[in-house]
């Protein structure tokens, strides 16, 4: 076990090119399930392959634990890796893919034997040790991936996006497995996806990532309810957060020409426009009217088993009219078309700059969460 | 059936019976009595006797010359292989400036004319002392062989996983270890398929080895000096000589051939 501190690492893959990875610091504490999530292209996998020694930085430095890492091999660094096509040795069996680390470093042959026995029972690849991968479906495929970087016992154990090869009922189960396995090794855990979901089940903190830089780190809560910048609204969440422009009008502010409270310290922070962002479990909705309510329309009702996911428009003719996608209880009588009255509790609403699209709210800006963690 | 598929499967019969026609009447003559092939009209069914093949191989000179043909063969696939798997590791892994001029240099060394390079060749060979010799021959086929080898070799290498080669390197591995015990394992199939075409087109090539052997010729050299004077039984069995490995070796790696390990060349 180790802690992993990373300081100005930039990596560029042309010269010219933007840099995939910029300028970014961070520490992952010791025995932490750390995640790293962003859209394709973020970064956050070169972050990974750069820990791993995979990737030579262009600039910045890695520690793991005290030692300092950035130009070693990835042999000399004690870290495992799962990697996203799996990477399984197709000529091994499954036993010697999973002592194969351990080979390499010329364990005694019986160490090697109670090394596989232990990681293929934390994995239950007990029945299959002697098949060869091809013989193995996906899943199976995937938990000799994991059980090899389990043999070796890691300083530090990265994954790059385990789980978006399996189907959706295997990548759940499988993610139960994957925070038992994290509780019961104790290990430091780098883990990348692009899974919002994955991200906020999984990790102990979530470090979000947009064009190489870290937009926001902290727990996966803080992180859900609390976003700092519209991006990191708009990434997590089913559906995404909804984003209000919220207009200053003759006697106060209104959404799509209706009437809506924005309080004092966030008004005298912006001109003329803010952002709403409302999360669409936050919204209340009434079928009949109630007061300091947004008024609209039902347009189209998504049964999604445990909950309605409502899309409705709120205003009309010449203010505009605004989308707002909510989700309520099975049993709320959401008909195609019907009137709606939309509450939202002030203090549920997280506001933006539409400038800066940056949350009006000062304690937690980016930076200060990347260097709090 | 339409006229379109007529046509199509006709031509590939004229086409088949192109090739396997002549081929055929070679594999009679090869296994009838010499009384049989002088006779007339040969006939289209062989009555299986071996005596033209004993009279082949029992020819003095043959077994020298095969056994020529055979080490060189040999020698040429070992010196290709070792030759083309870095070049075509690196065209298949890396992406360095000059990789498409390099791969088309690569092929441009096979429009120079053999005989361009065979005379030359001979007066170098002579001052190094390796005229004459199976490593005369095998040198100039490995530089045959090459161009074709380090192509199929890429994308055989092309073919394996660049995770395969990473996982190893975190699991202990150096560089050239995880080349060793990631790559080489799962490209040995296609790096046998390509080695093999080395050794077929080093044991049927005759004009380079006439030009640079005098005593020592090779089997198809040896065959084709000797083919205005020698009897048909001689000449039947000698192209069976020089024509089976080739069908044998095409019959059993031929799938490696056309899709090497998913690669772009050879399709």
């Amino acid at each position: 076990m180790s802690d992993i501190r990373l300081s100005g690492i930039t990596k560029r893959y042309a010269r010219n090119a933007a840099p995939a990875v910029d300028d970014v610091s961070l520490t992952v504490r010791d025995g932490e399930f750390f995640v790293l999530l962003g859209p394709s292209g973020c970064g956050k996998t070169t972050l990974l392959r750069t820990i791993a020694g995979l990737e030579q930085a262009d600039a910045g430095t890695v520690h793991l634990g005290e030692r300092e890492v950035t130009s070693l091999p990835p042999r000399r660094r004690d870290i495992a890796m799962v990697f996203q096509g799996y990477a399984v040795f197709p000529h091994l069996t499954v036993a010697e893919n999973i002592g194969f680390g351990l080979a390499m470093r010329k364990a005694p042959k019986r160490e090697i034997a109670e090394a596989v026995e232990y990681a293929a029972g934390l994995v239950r690849l007990d029945d299959v040790l002697d098949r060869y991968p091809s013989a193995l479906s996906g899943g199976q495929r995937q938990r000799v991936a994991v059980a090899r970087a389990v043999a070796v016992r890691p300083s530090v154990l990265l994954m790059d996006e385990p789980l978006s090869n399996l189907d959706a009922l295997l990548r759940l189960s499988f993610r139960s497995d994957l925070k038992a396995l994290a509780k019961e090794l104790n290990t430091t855990i780098v883990y990348v996806t692009h899974d919002q979901v994955e991200a906020l089940s999984l990790g102990d903190r979530v470090a979000v990532m947009r064009s190489g830089e870290i937009v926001q780190c902290g727990r996966p809560m803080e992180v859900y309810d609390r976003p700092v910048t519209r991006f990191v609204g708009g990434f997590l969440g089913t559906p995404p957060m909804n984003l209000l422009p919220v207009r200053r009008a003759e006697g106060g502010w209104s959404v799509a020409g209706q009437p809506f409270t924005v309080p004092p310290g966030i008004a005298d922070r912006v001109t003329d426009e803010v952002w709403a962002g409302i999360r669409a479990e936050n919204i209340e909705p009434s079928t009949t009217e109630v007061p300091d309510a947004l008024p609209g329309r039902i347009r189209l009702v998504e049964p999604l088993g445990s909950q309605l996911l409502v899309s409705a428009t709120v205003g009309g003719g010449t203010a505009g009219e605004e989308n707002v996608k909510l989700l309520t209880p099975t049993d709320f009588p959401a008909g195609d078309d019907a009137p709606v009255w939309l509450r939202v509790p002030p203090e549920r609403v997280r506001w933006f700059d539409p400038a800066s699209e940056r949350a009006l709210d000062g304690a937690d800006r980016a930076g200060a969460a990347v260097s709090s963690g | 059936m339409t006229a379109r598929r007529v046509l199509g499967y006709g031509g590939a019969v004229l086409l088949a019976g192109w090739i396997l026609v002549p081929i055929w009447f070679v594999v009679v003559g090869a296994f009838s009595t010499a009384d049989a092939i002088y006779g007339y009209p040969l006939a289209a069914w062989p009555d299986w006797s071996l005596e033209s093949m004993r009279f082949f191989v029992t020819s003095a000179g043959v077994p020298e010359a095969l056994l020529s043909s055979v080490i060189v063969a040999v020698l040429t696939g070992v010196l290709t292989l070792l030759l083309a798997a870095p070049a075509g590791y690196a065209l298949a892994r890396f992406v360095f400036p000059g990789a498409n001029a390099y791969r088309l240099t690569v092929l441009s060394t096979r429009a120079f004319p053999v005989v361009v390079l065979s005379i030359p060749l001979a007066v170098f060979f002579l001052q190094w002392g390796i005229y004459d010799s199976v490593w005369g021959v095998a040198l100039m086929h490995t530089a045959l062989a090459l161009p074709f080898v380090v192509l199929m070799v890429s994308a055989v290498f092309a073919g394996v996983p660049v995770d395969l080669e990473e996982a190893a390197q975190v699991f202990g591995c150096s560089r050239s270890g995880a080349f060793r015990r990631a790559v080489v394992p799962n490209a040995a199939p296609g790096l046998a398929a390509a080695a093999t075409f080395a050794v077929l087109l080093s044991y049927n090539e005759v004009f380079a080895a006439s030009i640079l052997t005098l005593q020592h010729p090779t089997l198809p050299v040896f065959v084709l000096t000797g083919l205005t004077q020698a009897p048909l039984p001689f000449r039947y069995a000698g192209a069976l000589f020089l024509l089976a490995p080739a069908f044998l070796f095409i019959l059993l790696i031929r799938r490696r051939l056309l899709g090497v390990g998913g690669g772009p060349t050879l399709r």
